[in-house]
């Protein structure tokens, strides 16, 4: 049984799926490997976010009368419209996914470039808030001319590098989805996904949903905090 | 059924089929392979670059300690040794060392498997290992990094004139490489396993290497953040853990130190992996204890996490969370001496063929545990205060570390050599250079253990003349360390070419890997195995043998 030449095992996968990869011995492992796999790089994000989170909630519970300072800079109205932007994105994710699965080429490419625009959509208001921020004084460091409250101005310039920082990470990963969302469109222009085949989007929809949600935690968190708080 | 053991199972190719290593030529058949053990020697060749590196830096240090007076080094040069030293030794060297040479090498071959779960992010990780080395080889040659390399604020952000900002990004890219190391072993350990190989059949190894993915994928990120809000710092100016403007340096320890303590199980316990699997070849018998030992190395995963505040007890956090914090630690010590009591009772009654994987072993477990027991010297609070920032904590984590991990690393090469090779390491020398290596290591820091206590601060260039003795002491022995490596980097070039044939199983063991060729082939199983059998099957295998081919 031990003398098995090795070519008599390569011709064997010419029979299967054109995108199982050599070292699976089906699709069903490759998908069960890649959903786990992505799982893993969200708990891995959520340690990342969660370790400037933590940041914030100190500084929050120290200058409690300057992070509810900070919020009121903040405009609600841009802000709402984006979290309900990116919820709706969220759906269209997911009716890509079923798209995809149901082997409808047109209908997934049709949901991936809606969840492109909506992303788009997010990314443009989030570039006219930072531009009013930018002008307002409300970038920390130098260019931090805010001073309507001395005494607090240094711990509102801090809220406000929780501000661009997490919002910032968070459009990071919004136009690293956005390119995901390209190179997915392409992919499923080219009838790649089926029902025998349709991992790539559902990954890709996992990770599109963990943004959002980074997002609904960020909105509260920034924009609709108030008063003064004692912990 | 039962009755199969692994020497009825052969994966063993006729002489002249090609390997991995014959498989393909020419560099860029390297620097683009996807095969998890071509990315192993790729990764064996980058760290013992950076270890020759950062023991220049330690080699430097002890000469400058050798008089009281700082007359080699200026105490600025001597600040950037120390924190370039731990920096390379620490991120460079330890953290990859046997999760990405050997672990990359072995997983899938432990598993049954023909590669990892995602070979191109397996190629991703070693070039965002390089690409983070290269950063950090520029700094240290444009003029290097002083902050140590615990990066403390506001230091760090706010006063140093090195290239702090440099440094930290690539730390930052090098964690990256980490947190996909482990992202990649644990999904290879949770979805490739061969037909019949279940949880508790697994190498001990293999366990050792899913407790250290998990404390990568989750420890890791935390570091990542805690940096890109030190550059963002120090780039912008602003206050986030200055407390001249508002911020809080305590907060940077407290988020450093979530990384950078579980980072110390990231190193131990993949050695502890490599002790189980050379005690159980080299003494004939399955490992005693052994879920106890597979339970214990989650255990210190888990506990570890829970630690960090230990390195902070003089750093101004209240008496209660040091207190806690000192509690917590003395549990790490229980699944630690799980181990070295099952390892110790595996050794009862073992008829232990001394060979040079297992003197690194014996080693390593009389030094892990006599870094294991200062640990809770300074876990003790009271403790703790005396000797702080002195060279008892250098001495303690260096028999972590050094004493710990490297013997392991060494240990572990030195084992699979012939798997990786197909070649033997020549046996006498490789012996010798395990004696010197501990001789020397321990001439080198047990002097330190009493520099510590009786007061001598690390992190100093020039010391009172009454430490004088124990420096020289610690010198002397850091020669004796530096050819006892040097050796093996010699005769393990030399075997490649003149060492003796290794042949499939040279050491008679029992696990996946010494079923296939040495060096194995591309896929490394021509058929997917079908396990039957325990780990360490060792007992069945003796009988099926009739006991006539002991080493």
């Amino acid at each position: 049984m031990s003398d098995i030449p090795l070519d008599d095992a390569v011709v064997e996968h010419h029979e299967h799926h054109p995108f199982l990869q050599h070292h699976f011995e089906d699709l069903g492992q490759q998908h069960e490997a890649s959903t786990l796999g992505m799982w893993m790089f969200l708990s891995t994000e959520i340690l990342f976010f969660g370790g400037v989170l933590c940041a914030y909630w100190v500084y929050r519970i120290l200058y409690p009368e300057a992070w509810a300072l900070g919020a009121e800079q903040q405009n609600k109205l841009y802000g709402g419209l984006n979290t309900i932007v990116l919820i709706i994105s969220s759906l269209t994710m997911a009716l890509a996914v079923r798209n995809a699965q149901l082997g409808k080429r047109k209908g997934t490419v049709a949901m991936l470039f809606a969840t492109l625009v909506f992303g788009s959509t997010f990314m443009a208001v989030k570039g006219i808030e930072y531009w009013q921020h930018y002008h307002e004084g409300l970038f920390p460091g130098v260019h931090f001319t805010w001073n309507e409250v001395p005494a607090l101005a240094p711990k509102v310039q801090l809220f406000m590098v929780f501000y661009w920082g997490m919002t910032g990470l968070h459009a990071l990963h919004m136009v690293i989805g956005a390119g995901l969302l390209i190179w997915m469109m392409t992919r499923a222009w080219r009838g790649h996904f089926g029902p025998e085949y349709y991992g790539p989007v559902e990954i890709m929809g996992l990770y599109w949903h963990f943004v959002d949600i980074v997002w609904i935690f960020l909105f509260p968190f920034l924009y609709l905090i108030h008063g003064v708080h004692h912990v | 059924m039962s009755s199969v053991t692994l020497q009825d199972v052969r994966f063993v190719e006729p002489e002249g089929t090609r390997n991995y290593i014959t498989h393909d030529y020419g560099a860029l058949s390297w620097l683009l392979t996807k095969d998890h053990k071509r990315i192993a020697i790729l990764y064996l060749f980058s760290i013992t670059a950076l270890f020759m590196l950062g023991g220049f830096f330690a080699v430097v240090m002890r000469i400058e300690l050798l008089t009281p007076e700082g007359d080699l080094l200026t105490s600025d040069t001597y600040n950037k040794f120390f924190t370039l030293h731990g920096i390379v030794m620490i991120f460079f060297f330890l953290i990859p060392s046997i999760p990405a040479v050997l672990g990359n090498f072995l997983l899938p071959l432990m598993l049954g498997a023909k590669d990892l779960a995602f070979p191109k992010i397996n190629l991703l990780s070693w070039y965002l290992y390089m690409i983070a080395a290269v950063m950090g080889l520029y700094i240290i040659i444009t003029g290097g990094v002083d902050t140590g390399w615990t990066f403390y604020t506001p230091f760090s952000t706010q006063y140093s004139n090195t290239h702090v900002f440099g440094v930290t990004f690539a730390a930052f890219i090098v964690g990256f490489s980490s947190i996909l190391t482990g992202l990649n072993f644990l999904v290879t350990i949770h979805r490739m396993r061969a037909p019949g190989l279940t949880w508790f059949r697994l190498p001990l190894f293999v366990w050792a290497m899913y407790a250290t993915s998990i404390v990568q994928l989750l420890a890791t990120p935390v570091l990542a953040i805690t940096l890109v809000m030190l550059m963002f710092e120090r780039v912008v100016h602003v206050g986030i853990f200055d407390p001249a403007l508002g911020g809080d340096p305590l907060l940077f320890q407290h988020m450093f130190w979530f990384y950078s303590h579980p980072a110390v199980y990231i190193m131990i316990l993949p050695a502890m992996g490599v002790a189980s699997e050379v005690v159980a070849a080299f003494t004939r018998k399955k490992i005693f204890g052994y879920a106890f030992v597979a339970y214990s190395s989650l255990a210190i995963a888990f506990l570890g996490f829970l630690v960090w505040a230990h390195h902070m007890f003089v750093a101004g956090i209240s008496v209660y969370s040091a207190m806690i914090f000192s509690f917590l630690s003395y549990f790490v010590a229980v699944p630690s001496a799980i181990k070295v009591f099952n390892w110790t009772a595996t050794l009862y009654r073992a008829s232990v063929a001394l060979m040079t994987p297992m003197l690194y072993i014996l080693g390593f477990i009389g030094l892990f545990t006599i870094g294991g027991v200062t640990g809770l010297f300074l876990a003790a609070i009271g403790l703790d205060v005396h000797v702080t920032d002195t060279y008892f904590v250098v001495a303690h984590f260096h028999y972590i570390m050094v004493g710990g991990a490297v013997m392991a690393y060494m240990a572990g090469l030195h084992y699979w050599w012939p798997k990786i090779t197909g070649r033997m390491y020549p046996e006498w020398w490789a012996r010798l250079a395990a004696l010197l290596i501990f001789a020397g290591f321990n001439l080198t820091f047990f002097p330190q253990f009493i520099l510590g206590y009786l007061g001598m601060p690390r992190r100093y260039h020039a010391y009172a003349p009454e430490f004088q003795v124990l420096n020289v002491m610690s010198t002397a022995g850091a020669s004796v360390l530096a050819v006892g490596y040097a050796l093996p980097l010699v005769y393990l070039i030399w075997s490649l070419w003149y060492g003796r044939k290794a042949g499939p199983n040279p050491w008679g063991a029992v696990g996946l890997e010494w079923a296939t060729s040495s060096p194995p082939p591309m896929e490394n199983f021509h058929e997917t195995p079908v396990v039957t059998w325990d780990a360490y099957d060792y007992p069945a295998m003796m009988k099926a043998m009739g006991e006539t081919q002991n080493v």
